[in-house]
């Protein structure tokens, strides 16, 4: 198979398998079959995609012009690679932890929620297959609109303001912010095509740059540099499984994948490293890693800590972007692929002690290891993985992005990223320490049952802490993939 | 032989339909006939667009009188586009009229309706072909009355007082056309408009010509709606039958913006336009105001209707800032802006058609959980107000895309800010609607609420489908309007 036809069919698969999961709405277990195979259809095509790009090949295909010069056209390179495998193989393990956590909890629309679920699948492909920044702002804003309706899924007015806070801050940010800086970027240079190398390179005076640079990490929302976090923790009130593939790895990671991209393809890393104004947004991502993580360690419902969690992680990735080199770019796409794996594990132990337990907040949760041991080893597992323990992959992105703050001559963001992790340990070991040390409740005697989520839900999460450690032992391909990115073959 | 009549036709054929729409009598035949009407329009107006678009601009001497004596169409793609789009809304919105009209006005009324659909369509196409600068004022006349009579047939008694208060305003504006024609009569001796461009120059510098430029600006600003001459357009629009709200909203503010063109770029000439009179700055800095206040006010509205109607004064400030860019890029934004919100709007105010069908209200607060009970309606009205906000996809994306680019290519840095954060401003005002569509809990949940029956919804589903289509495949809009663009400017054939 081609690559380009490969590149479509990722588009249209999630579209076909929505149509397919909207007509088996009356039979819920044809319908979480169709959302199966789907899923393993994508993630089938993205890895056929593997081959081709290891050999250094970029496949291509240019769908249509949507205004002269400005085409609706995909090309596969590493750094979207990683991002599509990562987003299409914890589809489905999420679809799987879905199955039994929508079920256990009850939740009314189910096949809304698989259908939307799918366009946002689909949505995210298109964000990593991008050839252009124009064709990238089409699927981000899909990416944000089909995403809507997953975040105010419940349908009450908690989630009514929720969606209010992410639809206004992503969609606002997005067209005040990106937009303007896509139009200014064109006009200026006369493509948007993501070019190794960069494109504004001697187009632009540095003041024109420099504020193209601010308006773009700023315009990208997704990424929740602060101030433009709070989308985030509001995005909480949607079901778990959204929370996990979507709000840690799928919409965010498309934020800061395009702040990668258009790091290396839009400025390119020799004209950024000249930015002035490129140190004072590190020092942000910086104050961000470090605030976020202070708000965490005050959070009582764990989903929320988590999400200030994520928000800290991500801006890991934005400083590795920041940081201007080869190494920073590395580590931040590795920092994708650890980050997206322990995170998502700890969002599916969240919910699974919601299904199993309805309990939401951490005082609740003392004694919890022992009901539910699988879940909380898991979440203790992810848990080193995002502190950045061995043997968990997570050490090695972490690493990378040292590593890169060294060679940049950046010594206080070593003192960022380890003060970071000592935080890190500060917000989520005491869940586990809680969960396995604690006693339940004091008036609770007697011998204690193990009651764990329902099995699909445990097998997803099993699955994914067993991927950081995997990610440990073999970090060498995800490595070698994140390096052609900077140092393409040909 | 009927391809060299088609200006003559496209006025012709919807002139002499209307008095037999009166002589037709019963309000089903009435309703027929004017369908028929109306794409039989829409067809002979598509074949002198693709004719424009082949062969150039060309004139028609009606009954072979040689202008300037006589009356002269002059059809170029401009105009060609401008009536597609006038022909296309009434094409789409007439077989919608059936249902919507049996439920807002009363069965005795329906032929006058009609034929009052007619003429207003007349008017409209007429205002748009010819090139006589007295033709435009009579048949802006014949919109003008005619769109007066079926404003004041919408079932609340307000449509009264709002239909009274538009004949007012329009009256006024009318009179100041027809003063502005009147002084450029007096000082050049001829109406046809090519013939004006040709002598205006040589006495432009003259007190009499000035006083037409302004007096004329002014009506045309008033039939446009132009920020803040536009206090007649949001009652009118609020109380309107909905079919009327419907076509009026995508045609006739439209129309008059197209007046505004031909006598600013074509009649008065750039170079008076915006060299002896400073109206760059004056259109600037309305339409700046008009897109951030009539916004504003947009978001605060309770009524659906009222809250499209000041949408629409706002859009009419982007239309404007093209305008005033005097660039091919920013009147190509302009033109694209008027197909684009044409479209959007249309489907917008035929989606709260539909709902004002079935609940009998287009109150916000009688609009919570409607989405449960209508959920085909609200999706149209869904992706038409994506195309409000600008989301890629839709055709509002791509006409804000050009308006920007070209802000940026004048060099107009915190315009195009401006622009952008205004249409955040759109968000908050359709995300009002969506809100209480699908979140809200139906207070009226006794009450028997179902989907719009299905006259209804084809016709809001083209137009959607439409603002989704031409925000993808933008070949048509894009092609018409930049090549008007530049035949406004002067640019090439």
């Amino acid at each position: 198979m081609t690559g380009s036809i490969a590149i479509i069919a990722a588009l249209l698969v999630p579209l076909i398998g929505v149509l397919g999961i909207v007509g088996a709405r009356h039979k819920p277990n044809l319908r979480e079959v169709v959302t199966l195979v789907t899923a393993t259809c994508l993630f089938i095509l993205v890895a056929s995609l593997l081959t081709p790009v290891l050999a250094g090949g970029r496949p291509s295909v240019s769908v249509m012009e949507i205004l002269p010069g400005l085409e609706l056209a995909f090309e596969v390179e590493p750094l979207g690679l990683v991002f599509a495998l990562i987003a299409s193989f914890l589809w489905i393990v999420t679809s799987v932890y879905s199955i039994g956590y929508m079920r256990g909890h009850h939740e009314k629309n189910q096949t809304r929620f698989y259908a939307w679920f799918a366009v946002a699948l689909a949505a995210t492909m298109g964000v990593a297959f991008a050839g252009n920044m124009f064709t990238l702002f089409i699927f981000y804003e899909i990416l944000t609109l089909s995403t809507y309706p997953l975040v105010t899924h419940a349908g009450t007015d908690k989630a009514k303001q929720g969606g209010r806070t992410y639809f206004g801050i992503l969609i606002g940010t997005s067209i005040a912010f990106q937009l303007l800086a896509i139009i200014i970027t064109y006009v200026t240079v006369g493509t948007l095509d993501f070019t190794q190398g960069g494109i504004l390179a001697g187009k632009a005076s540095d003041f024109v740059i420099g504020m193209l640079l601010v308006l773009y990490v700023f315009g990208v929302g997704k990424a929740a540099l602060m101030p433009f976090h709070r989308w985030l923790p509001a995005a909480m009130v949607a079901p778990t499984p959204v929370s996990a593939l979507l709000h840690a790895v799928a919409v965010v990671k498309a934020g800061v994948f395009t702040i990668l991209k258009i790091s290396v393809y839009i400025f390119g890393l020799d004209l950024l490293a000249d930015i002035g104004v490129r140190d004072a947004l590190m020092w942000l991502a910086a104050a961000t890693i470090l605030i976020a993580s202070v708000i965490a360690i005050r959070q009582d419902n764990l989903k929320r800590r988590l999400a200030y969690s994520t928000i800290s992680q991500l801006s890991y990735i934005v400083l590795g972007a920041m940081l201007a080199t080869e190494a920073g770019i590395v580590g931040g796409t590795m920092h994708i692929a650890m980050h997206a794996f322990g995170k998502i594990t700890l969002f599916f132990c969240a919910g699974a002690i919601l299904v199993a337990t309805h309990k939401t907040e951490i005082s609740q949760m003392g004694g919890i290891g022992r009901i539910m041991p699988i879940t909380m080893t898991a979440y203790t597992i992810g848990a080193l993985s995002i502190i950045g323990a061995p043997p968990m992959g997570g050490l090695w992105s972490k690493w990378m992005l040292g590593m890169a703050a060294l060679d940049a001559g950046e010594f206080v963001m070593i003192g960022v990223l380890m003060l970071s992790s000592l935080l890190s340990i500060g917000y989520l070991l005491p869940v586990s320490y809680q969960a396995f040390f604690n006693t339940p409740d004091r008036h609770v005697t007697g011998k204690t049952v193990i009651k764990e989520a329902p099995a699909f839900s445990v097998a997803a999460l099993s699955l994914t802490a067993l991927g950081c450690i995997v990610l440990f032992l073999f970090p060498d391909p995800l490595y070698h993939l994140a390096g052609m990115i900077v140092t393409p073959l040909d | 032989m009927i391809a060299a009549h088609l200006p003559a036709l496209l006025i012709a054929i919807p002139l002499i339909a209307a008095p037999v729409c009166l002589l037709l009598g019963r309000g089903g035949l009435a309703w027929a006939w004017s369908t028929l009407v109306s794409w039989l329009v829409f067809g002979l107006s598509w074949l002198m667009l693709q004719k424009t678009l082949i062969s150039g601009p060309f004139n028609y001497e009606l009954g072979g009188w040689e202008a300037p004596f006589g009356i002269e169409y002059q059809v170029d793609t401009l105009n060609a586009f401008i009536l597609l789009i006038v022909a296309a809304i009434g094409a789409v919105v007439m077989p919608y009229a059936r249902a919507s009209v049996n439920r807002e006005v009363p069965a005795h009324k329906h032929t006058l309706f009609y034929t009052a659909y007619l003429l207003c369509l007349t008017g409209l196409l007429g205002i748009t072909i010819t090139g006589d600068a007295f033709n435009v004022f009579v048949f802006l006349e014949i919109s003008s009355l005619s769109s007066y009579a079926m404003i004041a047939l919408g079932r609340d008694p307000k449509a009264l007082t709002a239909s009274f208060q538009y004949l007012i305003m329009g009256t006024i504006g009318a009179t100041f056309i027809l003063i502005g024609i009147g002084l450029m009569y007096q000082m050049t001796g001829t109406l046809n408009m090519a013939d004006l461009a040709k002598r205006l120059p040589a006495v432009e510098d003259t007190r009499p010509v000035m006083a037409a430029f302004a007096f004329f600006i002014i009506g045309v600003s008033l039939k446009l709606a132009l920020f803040p001459l536009h206090m007649w357009l949001p009652n009118a629009y609020a109380y309107a039958p909905s079919v009327v709200t419907a076509f009026l909203a995508a045609t006739a503010t439209k129309v008059s913006v197209y007046v505004l063109y031909r006598f600013v770029f074509t009649v008065f000439g750039q170079s008076f336009s915006f060299d002896v009179i400073p109206l760059e700055p004056i259109l600037l800095v309305l339409s700046l105001a008009g897109i951030f206040v009539a916004s504003a006010v947009a978001i605060f509205q309770t009524n659906v209707k009222r809250l499209l109607a000041w949408s629409s004064v706002a859009q009419i400030g982007y239309i404007m800032l093209g305008v005033s860019l005097i660039t091919v890029a920013g009147l190509t934004a302009s033109i694209l802006h008027i197909f684009n919100h044409a479209v959007m709007k249309g489907a917008l105010f035929l989606a709260m058609g539909a709902v004002y069908y079935q609940v009998g209200s287009v109150q916000i607060s009688d609009l919570n959980g409607i989405a449960k009970k209508m959920p085909y309606t609200m999706f149209a009205f869904v992706i038409a107000g994506l195309g409000l906000i600008g989301v890629p996809l839709t055709g509002g994306f791509i006409s804000k895309w050009y308006l920007i680019t070209a802000v940026l290519e004048r060099g107009w840095w915190p315009v195009a800010v401006l622009v952008l954060l205004s249409s955040l401003l759109a968000v908050f005002y359709v995300w009002r609607v969506v809100e209480a569509a699908y979140f809200k809990a139906g207070d009226n949940d006794d009450v028997e609420v179902r989907e719009a029956p299905l006259s209804m919804l084809v016709p809001l589903y083209v137009l959607t489908a439409a603002s989704v289509w031409f925000g993808i495949d933008t070949s048509l809009p894009l092609k018409a309007s930049t090549e008007a663009a530049r035949q406004l400017m002067g640019i090439g054939g």
